[in-house]
């Protein structure tokens, strides 16, 4: 009798990269489905074309650099990517755009730097990027919040498929009457000109639906974020050294001059902070992979929001913030890592 | 009165494993029968590469040491039984092949008489040593190290405890579990005798918590023994690798093993509590030795449980005795499912560090799924007992980065197989780092050959422009010596000197 002989040990492996992709997308769910809710049916318009585009370029690259396709396809980590970009990216987005970022997450953020495993940049934020530096016009435009798309001027799903193919609106609708400044938008326009902090939370989109949108998708994020750990596919240390450094930032902020700089809460329940804490910076190939490399690594990205957001050009920052982490970690891997027993 | 206690430390890293061994432990352990073959293999096994004490064709008894007693060499291996040398050539055994001595059993199984030791003569280290090893004593806890030079290294360095490892971690495994149920005072009877012979003062058994009848017969056994004062229980935490020795003694105290050292720098011993039973035996009656109970388990065999087997049995004989295959058998594991080898015949003989056979279905093992490229979770790092970060351990291989590998610890991996486990990558890890140990090794070995081989070169070059610079010089000499007539004649009474002597050898020189 033969037996098949193979490597110790013997015993089979749980986790695949494909099913740990395909939990975090499941965590993403419930945040889509408000978005969806609160903006209309835009993300899904946005998920398709991203996701059909990294999918190709994905398809693409591997061939070039002659690789398998199919389990390069099937590992979900395309997808992820490309989802998480439409994330980033607003409701009413041209395809384009969508395209485009997506093509360069895929092509020049992961493939031209040796695919899966090898990316140094978060290709999902490398992709919104460039296409913020290169289309802000575009970019800076939020749908106006309707839940339920109930609200008269709100899109319905044909129009907003339309515009996004198109970028054209049907006839009396101007861009202006759907689009909302978001809260970050708000607070960044109104310091701007000068507005104190109660100024600008009295004015929409705060006390609306605008703000109640961000703060219902935000929960959900953090919702999903929470499941993550829970169930191991991602460790605490990057989520919670990103967001209590947000947070003891601007709390200081905030006790020295409360009339310009955004409370705690503020800053973790507008914007990308909670997606960038939990579903964005725990990348795992573009982060740190030391438990200490990893509380350096989120507490940069959340000193660099705040940096970002208080004194820079973007009212949100998380992409930036997670891009310039994302040099360090050569650094960061090499001086924090671990012991070994007995040493 | 003994009370198991908690262990002071904490392991970084393990995994919960499923134990699976409630199938091996149900039943008490049986004797296997007498096989028509015993087979010994010469390698590493039996302590390097030993010269058989045996010709073809001769008949052996049963405990009669088949290699020779070499200077340095560390144990002897006996006969289990009487019969005939048939063969001395390769055979299958765990790992590849090696050559083996192969005995026709003649079923008799007659001994060589024996007598008990001179304790006496133990106290002396060299003697301790050399006894011991021709007892053919060595751990049974997998690694095999020789018992008696271990006992004998730390009685000079002095030991604040012994630790007895019965901490099965592995799963499947249940011998030192059944062990202890049915002969904890052979254990407790061999622990005694290893305190005597180094001198420490305290011994620790260390338990899984799992094994509560273990426990319990340990417990009484400890009670019924000669000296309860110094003998104490810690249970640790069934978390794999619990039972290797680095991990054993951080968990019961709290205190880390040098990487470059051994537990005896930091007053620790620790055994198998396999081999303290061993020892007893071999104090009890001087019979060498040539039996250990193995684990015979897995989903691919009818009756699994827990064999006492000679040394030497082709594990076919084991898996017959167990009912037979079940026909979904699939991979036959040689030791742990963690750690041990998987063998691609039955014909493969139990060697003293046989813990377990495990003959495993598909179903049970899991297919390890296609390998592809590595997404630094860090998982591994989050997993690993030894503190080290394997993610970039496995970017330095793939690099042949040997600095890099060093740097990281490399050579401090024990080759548990928690990262494998945990890889969502599903990367061979284990088997990369057991591959890199080797080159980097084997590099080693390399460098300092051709460091030896550079300096005799070197001083070869020096010899040889030395000499010339001498005959340059002889020659240098006898011609000035050719132009100064006065010299020229002292010259040529030399030569004639030496030309009388090579003549006349018998005449002194004056």
């Amino acid at each position: 009798m033969r037996f098949e002989t193979t490597p110790a040990p013997h015993l089979s492996v749980q986790a695949s990269v494909s099913r740990l992709m395909r939990r975090v997308l499941w965590a993403l769910l419930p945040a889509a489905a408000a978005h969806l809710w609160f903006f209309g049916p835009g993300l899904a318009f946005n998920i398709t074309v991203a996701v059909v585009t990294a999918l190709a370029a994905e398809a693409l690259m591997l061939r070039l650099r002659g690789r398998p396709i199919r389990p390069g396809l099937a590992d979900g980590s395309a997808v992820l990517a490309a989802v998480l970009l439409a994330f980033a990216l607003p409701p009413l987005t041209p395809w384009w755009i969508t395209a485009t970022g997506s093509a360069f997450a895929m092509v020049v953020a992961k493939h031209l730097y040796g695919g899966l495993g090898y990316n140094v940049f978060n290709p999902a934020m490398a992709g919104y990027a460039v296409v913020l530096v290169s289309f802000p016009g575009q970019l800076a435009l939020w749908s106006l919040a309707a839940p339920g798309g109930l609200a008269p001027p709100a899109l319905d799903p044909a129009q907003t498929l339309a515009f996004t193919l198109t970028g054209r609106l049907p006839e009396q609708v101007t861009l202006d009457a759907i689009t909302q400044a978001t809260p970050l938008d708000a607070l960044r326009s109104g310091l701007a000109q000068l507005q104190t902090l109660s100024e600008i939370r009295a004015a929409a989109p705060f006390g609306g639906p605008g703000e109640q949108a961000w703060l219902w998708i935000n929960g959900l994020i953090a919702l999903g974020g929470l499941w993550l750990l829970w169930t191991r596919a991602i460790r605490w240390h990057i989520p919670v050294a990103m967001l209590a450094t947000l947070a003891l930032l601007s709390a200081i902020a905030a006790a020295i001059d409360g009339d310009r700089f955004a409370s705690p809460v503020l800053q973790l329940f507008s914007g990308a902070a909670l997606i960038g804490a939990f579903f964005i910076a725990t990348d795992p190939v573009s982060a740190a992979t030391t438990r200490v490399g990893r509380l350096l690594y989120g507490s940069g990205i959340g000193a660099l929001v705040f940096a970002i957001r208080s004194w820079g050009g973007y009212p949100d920052g998380v992409a930036f913030a997670v891009l310039l982490m994302n040099l360090t970690v050569p650094l960061l891997d090499r001086h924090t890592r671990s012991r070994p027993f007995g040493t | 009165m003994s009370v198991a206690l908690e262990g002071h430390g904490r392991l970084a890293g393990g995994l919960l494993l499923p134990g699976r061994k409630a199938q091996s432990a149900a039943l008490p352990i049986a004797e296997a029968p007498l096989p028509v073959e015993l087979i010994y293999p010469l390698g590493a096994d039996a302590g390097g590469d030993p010269e058989p004490a045996v010709r073809m064709g001769e008949t052996v008894l049963g405990d009669q040491p088949l290699v020779r007693a070499r200077e340095g060499q560390p144990v002897l291996v006996h006969a289990a039984s009487s019969g005939r040398v048939v063969a001395i050539e390769p055979r299958p055994v765990a790992g590849g092949e090696a050559p083996c001595i192969v005995i026709a059993v003649d079923g008799r199984d007659e001994r060589l008489p024996c007598a008990p030791p001179d304790v006496a003569l133990l106290r002396d280290s060299p003697a301790l040593n050399a006894m011991l090893a021709a007892a053919g004593l060595a751990g049974l806890g997998g690694a095999g190290f020789a018992t008696g030079a271990k006992l004998a290294a730390a009685r000079q360095q002095g030991l604040r405890a012994l630790l007895i490892n019965a901490a099965e971690c592995e799963p499947y495994l249940s011998c030192d579990d059944r062990l202890l149920r049915e002969r904890a005072p052979e254990v407790v009877a061999g622990t005694l005798a290893m305190l005597a012979l180094t001198g420490c003062p305290a011994a620790v058994f260390v338990l899984e918590e799992d094994t509560p009848e273990a426990l319990a017969a340990l417990e009484t056994a400890i009670r019924q023994s000669s000296d309860p004062g110094v003998l104490s229980i810690v249970t640790v935490p069934t978390i794999y690798p619990s039972g290797g020795e680095r991990q054993l003694i951080t968990l019961v105290t709290g205190e880390q093993v040098p990487a470059e050292g051994y537990p005896p720098d930091i007053g620790y011993l620790c055994h198998n509590a396999g081999t303290a039973a061993a020892l007893f035996a071999y104090l009890d009656t001087g019979r060498p030795l040539t039996r250990r109970i193995v684990t015979v388990t897995g989903g691919g065999v009818a009756q699994p449980r827990n064999l006492d087997v000679r040394l030497g049995t082709p594990i076919a004989e084991l898996i017959r005795t167990c009912g037979g295959y079940r026909p979904e058998v699939a991979r036959l594991i040689v030791g742990g499912a963690m750690t041990g080898r998987a063998v691609a015949c039955d014909e493969v003989p139990v060697t003293r560090s046989t813990h377990g056979v495990i003959a495993a279905t598909a179903a049970e093992l899991g297919q390890r799924g296609e390998a592809v490229a590595c997404i630094r979770c860090g998982e591994c790092a989050e997993h690993c007992p030894a503190g080290l970060s394997p993610q970039l351990l496995h970017r330095a291989t793939q690099r042949q980065d040997d600095v890099a590998l060093d740097g990281l610890g490399l050579f401090a991996c024990i080759e548990c197989g928690c990262c494998d486990l945990v890889c969502p990558s599903h990367i061979p890890l284990t088997e990369q780092f057991r591959v890199a140990k080797r080159r980097v090794w084997l590099r080693a070995v390399d460098r300092e050959r051709a460091r030896l081989a550079e300096a005799r070169h070197l001083a070869r070059e020096r010899r040889l422009t030395r000499r010339l610079a001498e005959r340059e010089a002889a020659l240098e000499r006898r011609r000035r010596a050719a132009r100064d007539p006065a010299a020229s004649s002292a010259a040529i009474a030399d030569i004639l000197r030496r030309a009388r002597r090579e003549t006349d050898p018998g005449r002194d020189e004056s």
